[in-house]
């Protein structure tokens, strides 16, 4: 990879951190409401399996911890901080917030809060892509607790039944909110749990984002070429709780949690690109302050400056708000 | 016009649709290589190719789901769901995202799909496989829920169905599928939305919807031999609602009887008759009655099951006691 874009994508990771740490602070603020769960600590793997799509033509679906892939996926990211402040301007124009990011403008497809539920609408996209034919793929991001749902296995048959040009990405931070795996589940390696369906399945570590990269271009050219459907494991670890109100104390050790800091991605990537001679300390303090501006000065000064949607305007958008009158009606009662 | 079952209307729209649009396609469980198990898609597998009429396993939620994520990238299915029962596993996947979908982004993301099923009781087929669920449809934000009385219904609403851009509940029902009608030949459509003032009386007006319709009908039939002349009302569509031509032939008639299969509480006779009180109260000079199923599980026994099952007859006899005649 040329140094260009080894500097870009710690760039973006740094971004993505810096990014969900202001909304950590804008929730405490009050400025951002609901629920709110933040990526710290597994940036590596959106930010590296996108690098390895197509941007704009391949379709990409979430969970609720959906911020970072809506905007690696290609939304703009003053958009996505508008619509965690609930505003007009926002990616869901203020009605989804933030489990609910949408930009199909990108193929960027939601987040949603039903764990399991983008399983079976990854799939739908995928049939979609294969219906058409123009060579494009779906990938679906979810954690290992949305793998003991239903819709995981019903979606998993279906897939390789018919052979869907789909990937399924397992971020497997371990945790199903505060249940450690090894407590709510048989078999911890997700990746094997596909083998019943008959899909080719590999696992990685998710926090050397060169390891994601390699892994997630195979991944994606099987997918691409037509054999059908991949599921792709990522070992990672979110630093914070689940959302904002879980205290991680209660469920996991201090030791686990320095343990895994220390294979920060971004601390990880910095280090391999200093070493390598691509970027130096000072450069990296550099981006750091360029994005800490980036940030206040242009995401956060849209979303705060932005209108909040119209109250008359409540009722738009629940159905087709111009829907033709040959298949709706009215109906001519004589 | 050409006769027509009800089945075969509902298949006749399948193959236009499918004809017409190369991203219309229909999925669900036994609908392809077997014809469906009301022969709603016969032969529509062999005519279109198994990329087309998809054979489902059961996984009810997530082939719904399927169809709803195939929606979302611009193709149109219909997914059958066998019975209505069955589409309770698919309640996520239609409620929390189907319905949901196009509020959440902000009218960025439209899901048109149509969701097939019939709804009702049949012949002895005991609690779980009899439910009738218009009401939970019926009570959901962002869906759209219509109920055809007919074969000319059927056909016309089917194809209106896959061509708009909401998700569209479509409820049949398992004793209608035999029904027969006259129908044009050539191709036509029948509006969503709108209920419709199919018998015009003077003295009451009997509203309700597929089933339920049929036995207002008759209901209605009995009614004139006693000199009464019954206004019957289909809704058509259980949603959205058309308040105003409920509110005309009451406004005409001044006494309501509303008739539905399913049990009584939270259901379409409540809505109905709160619709009916909010908007034209001072048009009623008698109280409103409602006919509909009793409060159990539908049983299988012939005769509990025909305890259970509003008929025609307790129509005619709900619409004697709304004119004070029993």
């Amino acid at each position: 990879m040329k140094a260009a874009d080894q500097k870009r994508l710690l760039r973006e990771m740094i971004f993505f951190r810096r990014f969900e740490e202001r909304c950590f602070e804008a929730y405490m603020e009050h400025k951002i409401g609901g629920f709110l769960h933040l990526y710290s600590g597994q940036e590596a793997v959106a930010t590296g399996v996108l690098e390895m799509m197509q941007r704009g033509q391949d379709y990409v679906i979430t969970g609720y911890r959906d911020h970072i892939h809506a905007i690696k996926a290609g939304a703009p990211a003053r958009e996505v901080m508008a619509e965690l402040y609930g505003k007009e301007t926002g990616s869901s124009r203020g009605r989804g917030g933030s489990m609910h990011i949408f930009d199909p403008t990108v193929h960027f497809m939601g987040g949603y809060a039903l764990v399991g539920q983008p399983f079976p609408l990854a799939a739908g996209l995928a049939l979609a892509c294969k219906h058409k034919g123009a060579g494009q793929i779906a990938v679906c991001f979810l954690g290992d607790g949305a793998n003991n749902q239903g819709t995981f296995h019903e979606t998993m048959n279906m897939a390789s039944v018919w052979q869907l040009p789909v990937l399924f990405v397992c971020e497997n931070n371990q945790y199903a909110i505060g249940t450690r795996i090894e407590r709510s589940t048989a078999v911890v390696d997700q990746y094997k749990r596909v083998c019943g369906y008959n899909i080719p399945s590999s696992q990685h570590d998710g926090q050397d984002i060169d390891t994601v990269m390699d892994a997630a271009k195979k991944a994606v050219e099987h997918v691409r070429s037509g054999k059908g459907p991949y599921f792709i494991e990522f070992l990672t670890y979110r630093q914070r709780g689940h959302s904002m109100s879980d205290k991680t104390a209660a469920y996991r050790s201090k030791e686990e949690e320095a343990e895994w800091a220390r294979r920060d991605p971004i601390r990880l990537y910095s280090e391999k690109l200093i070493k390598a001679g691509v970027i130096s300390e000072a450069d990296i303090k550099a981006m750091e302050q360029q994005i800490f501006d980036e940030i206040e000065n242009d995401v956060v000064k849209f979303a705060e400056e932005s209108p909040t949607p119209k109250v008359e305007d409540l009722n738009k958008y629940v159905l087709d708000d111009s829907p033709d009158p040959r298949w709706i009606g009215p109906l001519q009662n004589s | 016009m050409v006769e027509m079952a009800y089945w075969e209307a509902i298949r006749r729209a399948h193959d236009e649709e499918l004809a017409n649009d190369p991203m219309v396609i229909a999925m669900g469980e036994d609908i392809g290589v077997v014809g469906g198990t009301y022969k709603a898609t016969s032969g529509l597998y062999q005519k279109y190719g198994e990329k087309r009429i998809i054979d489902t396993p059961i996984s009810e939620n997530s082939y719904t789901g399927i169809g709803i994520g195939a929606s979302m990238a611009g193709m149109r299915p219909i997914i059958e769901i066998m019975s209505i029962n069955f589409a309770l596993l698919a309640l996520d996947t239609l409620i929390n995202a189907a319905a949901k979908i196009r509020y959440m982004s902000g009218g960025r993301v439209s899901c048109p799909i149509v969701m097939r099923t019939p709804g009702g009781t049949a012949h002895q087929l005991a609690a779980q496989h009899s439910a009738r669920l218009a009401r939970m449809f019926m009570s959901t934000s962002g869906l759209r829920v219509v109920t055809p009385r007919g074969p000319m219904e059927a056909c016309g609403m089917l194809k209106s169905a896959v061509r708009c851009n909401d998700p569209v509940i479509f409820i049949e029902h398992e004793r209608m599928y035999n029904m027969r009608e006259e129908v044009p030949e050539t191709e036509y459509f029948r509006p969503l939305e709108g209920a419709e003032v199919v018998r015009k009386g003077s003295d009451i007006t009997l509203i309700g919807y597929n089933w339920s319709f049929v036995l207002c009908m008759k209901a209605a039939d009995m009614l004139t031999r006693d000199g009464i002349s019954a206004e019957v009302v289909d809704l058509r569509s259980l949603k959205p609602l058309d308040r105003e031509t409920i509110r005309r032939s009451v406004e005409k008639t001044h006494r309501v009887l509303v008739a539905e299969e399913d049990e009584a509480a939270v259901g379409v006779g409540a809505e109905i008759i709160s619709v009916i009180i909010e908007d034209c109260f001072f048009a009623l000079d008698a109280q409103p009655v409602r006919i509909h199923a009793a409060d159990v599980p539908v049983p299988y026994a012939a005769n509990l099951e025909h305890a259970a099952i509003p008929d025609e007859h307790d129509v005619y006899k709900g619409a004697l006691k709304v004119l004070g005649r029993i």
